[in-house]
């Protein structure tokens, strides 16, 4: 398998030579397709995991290599959602969706005149995620949860190879959380996006990935990588099964040793 | 406003509570406060050239409306010319510093120095390079009011949230597009809202200017009616004042409502 995403022995220090230094020989290779999902301990550099592979922050040594092309500046193949939905409140849904389309250089000059097809598009991702018909809302008429599923269509609508997610869904209550853990794995089967997955969630995790990385105490790197054995497409009953929840408990005990060492 | 329409649609009601006392209650309070001024001037006695009664005031205004009339106007335009400066350069030079962080980290002490020194003794070489008239009452309106403006453009700028910018930038986003797309309309309540503190500004540097060096003017009006002892002309044109400062206040409040609703319905943060 090519891999989309390989990190290698890469050292991140913030603000300077004495600064703090967040992630230290940090190594992960992220095949085409994948679902993967990084879980740490707080403040061990995981959202500084999702800047290096996206541009946003260059290393200070180690190699970052998305698409075969070594990143020296922000690569415009990816979608990033936060836990902070960051819909720009002057703008409805609609054109907070197609915002990136104004942005990223292989849409910007299609995007006046193909308006219609982009609307669309965009219309039917709100479908996908249950937001239909809310599109000429403004973000701050709608919930939390609501917001949350409008940043994820923004997230897409440049159809990126990778979706980078930073705790998209922590803000949110079990339910809308579950509901949504299934539309992103559905947009997973259905699109083969390639999609990193940062969460303090552990079941999040499980139920999700096909690989999971668990990193260590600031400074971060990879203590474990674990392949997530159960077959796909996954029912939202198998977080009940024996082996699901004995995978859980095994993840909560090795991030709570890496705590400890810290 | 819901007091009103969940009141009308019961008719048997008193009077008394039909009416919407919230939006009477401006009207109300500057009734009663001519009345205490008025009751205050008759139980002192105080003489018209200390303290005019408001009847006394509105009768000279009666009696020199000419005059008051064309005074009035010269100061709106002169305060309107500056502010209407102010407003394009605040707003530009707003841009300009908010642009990046070395720019704003450099001009902004600049800018608080500048802010400091008082306009009024910025009269004396304004007069001494224009000469007296409307060209120095323009320039204080529009050194007076275009700072607030300035900080208020750059601070929309500079304040942008991080999230905001990772998502963008990681698409691609040079700083243009990220000025454009977010920067600028994120930037636009402060911008309106800054409107309605530099208008007020804006009078207080026209009229102390005309007071100082003009022939025109309600600030030269009152300082000459006040060499004449004519306090309730003084008075009079400092209701003409007031009168105008709701006004264009008022203007730049509507206007602020009109362009940037949705800046009241949400929290900036998201
Ligand atoms: N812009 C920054 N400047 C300086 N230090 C930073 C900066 N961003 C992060 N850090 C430091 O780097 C370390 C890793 O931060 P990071 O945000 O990557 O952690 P995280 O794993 O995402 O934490 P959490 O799970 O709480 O979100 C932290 O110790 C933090 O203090
Ligand atoms: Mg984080």
């Amino acid at each position: 398998m090519t891999h989309l995403v390989s990190i290698d022995n890469v050292d991140m220090r913030y603000g300077g030579a004495a600064g703090t230094l967040a992630v230290s020989g940090l190594t992960m290779k992220v095949g085409k397709g994948e679902f993967a999902a990084v879980v740490g301990p707080s403040g061990c550099g995981k959202s500084t995991l999702m800047k290096l592979v996206t541009g946003l922050h260059i290393p200070q040594s180690g190699v970052v290599v998305v698409a075969e092309k070594q990143v020296t500046k922000p690569v415009s193949i990816v979608g990033m959602a936060f836990q902070n939905p960051t819909m720009l409140p002057w703008r409805t849904t609609l054109d907070n969706i197609l915002l990136p389309l104004e942005i990223v250089e292989r849409h910007r000059h299609r995007l006046r005149a193909n308006k219609k097809e982009y609307v669309e598009k965009a219309e039917h991702l709100l479908e996908t995620v249950g937001l239909k018909g809310f599109g000429s809302k403004f973000p701050w008429q709608l919930s939390g949860g609501m917001q949350q599923r409008a940043n994820l269509c923004r997230a897409l609508i440049h159809e990126p190879e990778l979706l980078m997610l930073d705790e998209p869904f922590g803000a949110l209550d079990a339910f809308t959380r579950e509901e949504l853990w299934c539309v992103i794995r559905d947009l997973h089967a259905a699109q083969g996006v390639t999609i990193i997955l940062v969460t303090h969630d552990l079941r999040e995790a499980t139920f999700l990935a096909d690989r999971i990385f668990v990193m260590s105490a600031r400074p971060g790197k990879v203590l474990k990588e674990h392949a997530v054995p159960f077959a796909r497409p996954r029912d939202l009953e198998v977080m009940y099964e024996k082996a699901f929840n004995d995978m859980v408990h095994e993840l909560h005990g090795e991030i709570a040793s890496a705590r400890v060492v810290a | 406003m819901s007091v009103l329409t969940e009141n009308t649609a019961t008719p048997g009601k008193p009077l008394a509570q039909r009416i919407n006392w919230v939006k009477l209650a401006p009207w109300l309070y500057t009734i009663g406060l001519f009345l205490a001024w008025e009751l205050l001037v008759i139980v002192l006695q105080t003489p018209p050239t200390i303290l005019p009664a408001p009847s006394r005031v509105f009768q000279a205004i009666v009696q020199y409306w000419s005059p008051i009339w064309k005074n009035s106007l010269q100061t709106l335009y002169t305060t309107t010319v500056g502010f209407a400066i102010a407003v394009v350069a605040g707003l530009a030079i707003g841009l300009f510093i908010g642009w990046s962080k070395a720019i704003y980290a450099g001009l902004y002490p600049l800018m608080i120095g500048f802010n400091a020194i008082p306009k009024v003794a910025l009269v004396p070489i304004l007069v001494i390079w224009f000469g007296i008239g409307a060209v120095p009452a323009i320039l204080t309106a529009f050194l007076i009011s275009f700072f607030p403006i300035v900080v208020n453009v750059a601070t929309g700028l500079a304040t942008i949230e991080p999230e905001t910018e990772d998502v963008l930038r990681a698409l691609g986003a040079k700083k243009l597009d990220i000025m454009l797309k977010v920067g600028i309309p994120r930037s636009m309540p402060y911008f309106f809202g800054s409107l309605k503190v530099a208008i007020t500004l804006a009078f207080v540097g026209s009229v102390v200017s005309e007071t100082v060096a003009s022939n025109y003017g309600l600030g030269n009006m009152m300082s000459s009616a006040q060499s004449q002892f004519n306090v309730p002309l003084v008075f009079a044109g400092l209701l003409m004042l007031a009168v105008e400062g709701i006004a264009m206040y008022a203007l730049m409040a509507w206007i602020e409502m009109r362009m940037t609703g949705w800046a009241h319905r949400s929290t900036m943060s998201q």
